[in-house]
Order: C-alpha cells, then structure tokens, then sequence
C-alpha cells in the first residue's frame, strides 16, 4: 500500500500567528508531499532489488524520505491552534506529563529553555525532541539530524528546526521560532504519547 | 587611595604579562567577514537583495563569530579531550567561514563577470569532462538539489586523477577531497525566501551569477 500525505489535523492559518499560514502550506502540501512521493517510489524500487548491494544502495533514500514522513506527519499532531484563538495549544494540564516535566527539568520554563538550546544549536538541518528513555522512563532532550527519526527514545514531543520550517517568518532567529512554537504544541497529545511510553498501553 | 592606585596599576601591568606569554593562538587575530565584492542588490533578479544581505551581515557573520569563540576555547583547552570536544563547533564555524568566504567570490553580476563562462582552460576541462556545458549543469544541480539536509554543492579538481568532478559536503564541512573551484550553498537559508522549496529555479539561475573567471583562475593556480 502507498504511503499518503497525512492531512492537517487544522486549518492553514490555525497555528497564526506563531507558524504562518504560508509556511504551514508549504511544509504540508510541498515539502511532506514530496517525502512522502520519494518514500514510495524509494519502497517500490526497494521491492524490486534482489542482492543486499541494491537494497543498501536505496537505504538512504528509505531513511530520509520514510524519516520525513514519519517525522513530518508526528508533528502536524504534536501542534495545535493557541488557547487565545480557542485551542488548546501551549496549555499544559496537570496529568503524568507535567510531573515528569517537574521532576526531569524543575519546571516548564526550563524544559523550554533547555530544549531551545540544545535545539538551536544543531548544525545543519535536524529535529529537536523530548523523549522517554526507554530504561530509565525518564524525559530527555534530544536531536536528530536531516531527516533521522528519533530511534533511541519514544517521541513525545518533535520541532522541526529545517529552515523550511520557520525561515519566511523569522529570517535567521532561530530563537524567536522556538519560543513562539511552544504556544502551539499539543500537550494532550504528548501526554497520550508519554503515557504509552511509560506503561506500554495504548490510549 | 594611593594603595588602591597600586593594586589596580600592578593587576593591569600582571594582566598585560600574561598576555604577552600566553600561546600565540590566544593573541591570534580574529576572524572577521569579508566584505561582499558588490552591492547586495547587485546579483537580482538571481538572487535577492533580501537574501545576500541576510547572508552575509547575519549567517556569515555568526559562522565568524562563532569560529572566533571557538579558537578562543581551543586556545585555553587543557587536555586533548577538551581539543576534541571542540572539534565540532570549530568544523561548522571554519567550515561556515571558509565556504562562504568562497561563495561570495565566486558570484558576480550579471552585468559583469556572472554568467560568461569564455573559452579558455575551464571551458575545456568542463568539456572533457562532462561532454559540454549544459550537461554539466544538468548534473551539478541534480546532485546538489539531491542533498539530503544541508550542504554544499561543489565542482572540484581532482589533483590525483587531474579531472573536474562534482561533490557534495553536508552541512558547513569545506571540501577538502578536491580543489573547490564552483562552491553553491545549498542550504535553506541560500534561497528560501525567494524559490521557496522549488530547488531546481533556485540553482537554474544561479549559473548567470556564477563567476567563472574566479573558477578558471582556481583551476589555473591548482593545475
């Protein structure tokens, strides 16, 4: 079966004014398009090759592509419209989630500081994420680089920091994207994902 | 207040010995950014104004910056574990530094150098190399368009095989493999706002700006 470009799980202008109508267009209808298009076509040939050189040779188009999809289409859930139009979004709840915010980070100002960090310094294009360590079930920051997906911990939250991302709305501060963004993150869906990732149950 | 005098006149003239004896690196000069060879509207309709002026005052100007602080740290590194920890921000800020330091050299106007690639030693190589000119182009763009992430897109000598070859670095690493003779930034931040994701408008039409004097000059030097 063919992979198909998830859709928006919001209006094109619903993450206004913190992602701009215009760049969420583009993310959405060219650049994840485009992953998804070339993980197809990169899954097709896969399935024609018959020697292990031919299947190695196609296993960067595979991750970059089928990293782009996975990637891209966590993110459209993980962001939401901002409580001051109505949303839920940059509102965390009391819940499992929070604590363990608390307890990893001491607050969420300083999960968001940490993370803006670590993610503006990235070298290259790449992903900024917060994630359950497997072993210790602890939140963790971590990156990914182009288009890596995040293979070491469960994803509980992702941001794009590809310049595609923010670049038509805030040039080269990296940083005025990574505050704004905090405004749109879907807590309620991280916590689905913390939850899973924590008790192994599925919501 | 005399004492204090003294205090501050003996921690000053201490200050200025330690710094007279301390590795040369640390008294090194700083990195500073070139400046840009023509006016920043002077490769329109190619290349924006709005993107050569962010380009270079802001990106170029962080890669110095950032290179800067970076050998700044090398120079007071203790150990060989603190140089290796090191190696990454002095890699990216180098890299940024040297490959855009080339880039700005290697565009010209439209008007004037951009664009006009006359015979010479470079056309040549290029033909023997690749069969002509347009076929040239037609791979260069394809592989650089093909960088998965950030990078470079080069055409570089090959001083083992003494033949043109088109390369790719990912992120700021410099080309170290070839001689760069053709350096086009395939990064984001290089043509976003003008071809927005549309790669292949932004890297058509960076050949009328593209310097092949500069290139040919290169390849003379290395040749």
């Amino acid at each position: 079966m063919s992979h198909t470009l998830p859709p928006l799980p919001y209006d094109y202008d619903a993450l206004e004014p913190y992602i701009s109508e215009e760049i969420m267009k583009l993310h959405h209808t060219k650049h994840h398009q485009t992953y998804v298009n070339a993980l197809n076509a990169a899954e097709a040939a896969y399935a024609k090759a018959s020697t292990p050189k031919e299947r190695i040779a196609l296993q960067a188009a595979l991750k970059f592509n089928g990293g782009g999809h996975i990637n891209h289409s966590l993110f459209w859930v993980n962001m939401t419209a901002p409580s001051e139009k109505g949303g839920i979004g940059g509102v965390l709840n009391d819940g499992p989630l929070k604590e363990a915010i608390l307890a990893s980070f001491g607050s969420l100002e300083n999960l968001q500081k940490e993370f803006n960090t670590t993610t503006a310094g990235i070298q290259g294009s790449g992903w900024g994420w917060v994630g359950v360590n497997p072993t210790t079930k602890r939140l963790e920051i971590t990156t990914t680089a182009n288009q890596d997906p995040l293979l070491t911990h469960a994803p509980v939250i992702g941001v794009d920091i590809w310049e595609h991302a923010f670049y038509l709305q805030y040039k080269n501060v990296k940083a005025d994207y990574l505050n704004a963004i905090w405004h749109v993150i879907n807590f309620d869906e991280a916590q689905k994902r913390f939850i899973e990732a924590t008790t192994g149950s599925k919501l | 207040m005399l004492s204090l005098a003294r205090t501050t006149l003996k921690s000053s003239i201490a200050k200025r010995a330690t710094r007279a004896f301390a590795a040369p690196s640390a008294t090194a000069l700083l990195h500073t950014l070139p400046d840009l060879p023509y006016a920043y509207n002077a490769l329109e309709p190619y290349i924006s104004e709005e993107i050569m002026t962010l380009h270079h005052q802001k990106h170029h100007q962080t890669y110095v910056n950032g290179l800067n602080a970076a050998e700044q740290s090398y120079a007071k590194s203790q150990s060989v574990k603190d140089q290796i920890a090191l190696q990454a921000a002095l890699k990216f800020n180098g890299g940024g530094h040297i490959n855009h330091s080339l880039f700005w050299k290697i565009l010209a106007p439209a008007s004037g150098d951009g664009g006009k690639l006359s015979d010479g030693p470079l056309k040549a190589a290029i033909e023997r190399d690749f069969g002509s000119v347009e076929e040239f182009q037609k791979v260069f763009n394809t592989k650089t368009a093909a960088v998965q992430g950030s990078g470079w897109g080069w055409l570089g000598y090959n001083s083992a095989t003494k033949k043109l070859e088109i390369v790719t670095t990912p992120n700021q690493d410099p080309l170290l493999s070839h001689t760069p003779l053709i350096g086009v930034d395939i990064w984001e931040h290089a043509f976003y706002l003008q071809y927005k994701n549309v790669k292949p408008d932004y890297l058509n039409a960076i050949w009328n700006v593209i310097n092949f004097k500069e290139a040919e000059k290169r390849l003379v030097e290395v040749q």
